[in-house]
């Protein structure tokens, strides 16, 4: 009946400390957004182990300009990180100029895909065409769903910098939009690996 | 949000309709469950009833809803019930009622916040919740009525050539939304369990409820993600034709209808757990309340409940027995199944440890955790023969697996859910629920609830398959019309007896005796502030001091709880002395 002595007290959390709660957030945001991308990968896995007929991808697909592509998206990764380490230290210039990089790379990532798709579609793959092109255009939508996403979530964020928000030590808005970002591209190198090399 | 007040919104938009403050929000979660919990009861009477009948004319209603049919339920009409009743429950009425109601209001009272760490993605949850609520009820109307490939949506039944209206797609669609609502509040619900617990709330300090919320809000985190994923593949399978499901849909595709199966019982059995473990919680909170003693292995009741989050992502193939897995991946799956018995047992053995000898108050909240200790008792027994391969392949698709999920599902769910609507409905309303109406409400419910449940089972047992339109078109099964005429009589009286459930909430909330911010005499945080708690929760958020179950202390003189928010036994209490309240007028 000693309870006080038998629960022993753990670690308590302040409460403003690090990581913030917004951080956490984006987190498990992650985590469980990770695993959606799961839910369709272990489908294009499975569909495709058991398919008798699964065209070579690069047969198929642009894989230069895709790595281009994926080469613009790494690069707005670089620049997601200097934005967040120039509002870290309240540069507001910087920030505007690498978030607006990082927008742009995003939409330069559209764009080529936008292409790739209207070469794609004009040359006969669709959803419906084959299970190769349905699992090719809802992984790729997906993901491209997450950039455009992105896109906007950034644009808010420059938006919100240039009205003279969100700069400066102890402020996470941006730290926590470039988590996002990140993740965007990581995924995107996975599911280039997967759907494009493989 | 932790330590800065916030103005109370005083508009009738941001204060009721649109409101951010968690309170609100698990009343609205709580309106949204109940009338979804009438709407699948309607539709299970209406199973009964054909399987009592079968082809007889509904009384009543029937002559509405089936005019085509002379108000006789058609084999078309027949699959929309059974799958819309168990969508319904699964979905729209247990998840938001456990999850979305008590969820909301306990987590931040519980440990000493003033509101969630997401106030406005909080109230996006509920109506996210409520609008998918709107597509999955809207089905009903569209033509060819709503989904009829059962709850599961196998496909090809779920396909588009098996169930081509539009009923189907928006099942689909309605779920995905349910889904994001979900994701919404898990993320919410973990992240604010992590981040604002009041100073001294280590975890261990939680009561078992929070524990289950969180543990839950970990589950969806992780496995709906998944199940969306695979509703979104249905959804493109039935609008874009991407035969990733549907084999043979056109030239060249190997579309795998397993593969659906798979996805859906990686969330499916998880989805279990995810609606047991708050149940779980709040019996162990609420057997510890009323048997004024500390919760029996209150640690290993933690640990138990968490290890059984960690095996039930393994064992998702028992639901997939009787398909064609391979005969090892089988017993594999049989074996970490049986696992999950030993946690269980370690679980339902601390609640007996926490009755045992305890100074019992038959309040209606414990009456409604006993019957929980009970139906669950009931559940777990009978899953040992669903987890066992030898005689899964027997009793796969009987009644019994009816019966069976009923039990945990519909019975133990239901029951902690009812349990928690007792327990906190003064914290909630402020205001006393009658005890003897509430007493009724359980009697006429338990009772006719294991006459409608335990005969499923020998129905089963004796050969009757699930979802079945007419039971008298086979020879074997004329002989159990009677029982299931029982189990539909049985069905009405459960069904009628919520109306004084229904009787005693309106009542008290017109004419209810006040409620004190304690009258059950507890020990966590929620009870400290009063009732209705104020915007924001706490006048100053409150130190932590001990654990959540301190009752009848030797060293406490003059009564058998202390709070956790108390630093010492008090020689005069602390706080306002818990008034004489009819709590413990009406204590057996
Ligand atoms: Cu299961």
């Amino acid at each position: 009946m000693q309870a006080e002595a038998t629960i022993d007290s753990l670690p308590v959390p302040h409460a403003h400390s690090e990581p913030s709660a917004g951080k956490v957030g984006m987190w498990i945001f992650l985590v469980t957004d990770a695993l959606s991308f799961g839910g369709l990968l272990i489908g294009y896995a499975s569909l495709r182990s058991w398919s008798p007929t699964w065209p070579v991808p690069s047969s198929v697909l642009d894989i230069p300009l895709t790595a281009l592509n994926t080469f613009v998206l790494i690069c707005s990764s670089v620049s997601m990180v200097l934005a967040v380490s120039a509002a870290e230290t309240g540069d507001r210039k910087s920030v505007i100029r690498w978030l607006g990089a990082t927008v742009a790379g995003g939409l330069c990532f559209l764009s080529i895909q936008a292409y790739e798709y209207h070469h794609l579609i004009s040359g006969g793959l669709s959803l419906s065409s084959s299970l190769f092109g349905a699992t090719f255009f809802t992984l790729t939508g997906f993901h491209g769903a997450h950039v455009a996403s992105g896109v906007l979530y950034l644009s808010t964020l420059l938006c919100g910098v240039l009205a003279g928000k969100f700069v400066g030590h102890g402020d996470s808005h941006i730290e926590i939009a470039g988590l996002f970002w990140h993740f965007v591209d990581l995924i995107w190198i996975l599911i280039f690996t997967f759907v494009y090399l493989v | 949000m932790h330590d800065a007040h916030h103005a109370e919104p005083t508009g009738f938009l941001s204060r009721v309709v649109f409101s951010r403050d968690h309170k609100v929000i698990a009343k609205q979660f709580l309106l949204l469950g109940l009338l979804f919990l009438g709407l699948g009861g309607v539709l299970a009477l209406l199973i009964r009833w054909q399987l009592a009948f079968p082809g007889k004319p509904v009384p009543i209603v029937g002559q509405y809803l089936f005019s085509a049919t002379a108000g006789a339920i058609s084999p078309e009409g027949y699959t929309m019930l059974f799958t819309m009743h168990g969508t319904i429950m699964i979905f729209f009425a247990i998840t938001p009622m456990l999850i979305g109601a008590f969820g909301n209001l306990c987590i931040p009272l519980m440990i000493g916040a003033r509101d969630m760490a997401f106030p406005f993605l909080n109230m996006l949850s509920f109506w996210v919740a409520a609008a998918s609520g709107v597509v999955l009820a809207g089905s009903f109307f569209v033509e060819g009525g709503a989904a009829m490939a059962g709850w599961t949506a196998y496909p090809p039944l779920s396909g588009a050539t098996a169930t081509p209206g539009l009923g189907q797609t928006l099942w689909a669609v309605s779920l995905f939304l349910g889904g994001v609502s979900t994701l919404m509040g898990a993320i919410n619900y973990v992240t604010t369990i992590l981040m604002l617990r009041a100073p001294g709330m280590g975890f261990f300090r939680m009561p078992l409820s929070v524990w289950g919320l969180g543990l839950a809000a970990v589950l969806n985190i992780l496995f709906v993600p998944v199940i969306a994923a695979a509703l979104l593949m249905l959804i493109l399978d039935r609008v874009a034709n991407t035969g990733f499901f549907v084999s043979g849909a056109q030239p060249g595709s190997a579309g795998d209808p397993l593969l659906f199966q798979h996805l859906f019982w990686i969330f499916g059995h998880p989805e279990v757990y995810i609606l047991i473990l708050p149940a779980w919680g709040i019996v162990s909170d609420l057997l510890a309340v009323f048997s004024r003693k500390p919760a029996f292995g209150f640690k290993a009741t933690a640990i138990a409940m968490s290890s059984i989050v960690v095996l039930s992502t393994v064992v998702y193939g028992h639901h997939m027995y009787t398909v064609g897995l391979s005969p090892g991946l089988g017993k594999a799956f049989m074996s970490l199944t049986m696992l999950i018995s030993i946690p269980s047992s370690v679980l339902f053995l601390n609640w007996l440890g926490t009755i045992w000898r305890g100074s019992i108050r038959l309040e209606p909240a414990m009456l409604f955790a006993l019957g929980v200790v009970f139906v669950f008792g009931m559940g777990g027994l009978t899953g040992l023969f669903l987890g066992a391969i030898t005689t899964d392949i027997y009793l796969h698709d009987t009644a019994f697996v009816v019966g069976h999920f009923h039990y945990t599902m519909a019975a133990s769910v239901l029951f902690g859910s009812l349990a928690a609507i007792y327990f906190w409905f003064p914290k909630m309303f402020g205001r006393m629920l009658c005890p003897e109406l509430a007493r009724l409400h359980f009697w006429f419910t338990f009772l006719p609830l294991n006459l409608v449940f335990f005969p499923m089972l020998i129905e089963g047992y004796g050969g009757m398959p699930r979802r079945l339109y007419e039971p008298t078109s086979y020879k074997y099964l004329v002989q159990f019309q009677p029982v299931n005429q029982l189990i539909t009589f049985a069905a009405m009286v459960l069904g009628l007896a919520q109306l004084i459930f229904v009787w005693n909430v309106a009542r008290s909330l017109w004419a209810g005796e006040r409620a004190p911010a304690n009258p059950w005499e507890a020990t966590t945080l929620e009870w400290l502030t009063p009732s209705p708690p104020p915007h924001e929760n706490f006048d100053v958020i409150p130190d932590v001091h001990r654990g959540p179950h301190e009752h009848s202390r030797p060293d406490v003189p003059d009564r058998d709880w202390i709070g956790q928010w108390e630093s010492q036994a008090p020689e005069t209490p602390l706080t306002p002395p818990a008034p004489p309240s009819d709590s413990e007028a009406v204590a057996v």
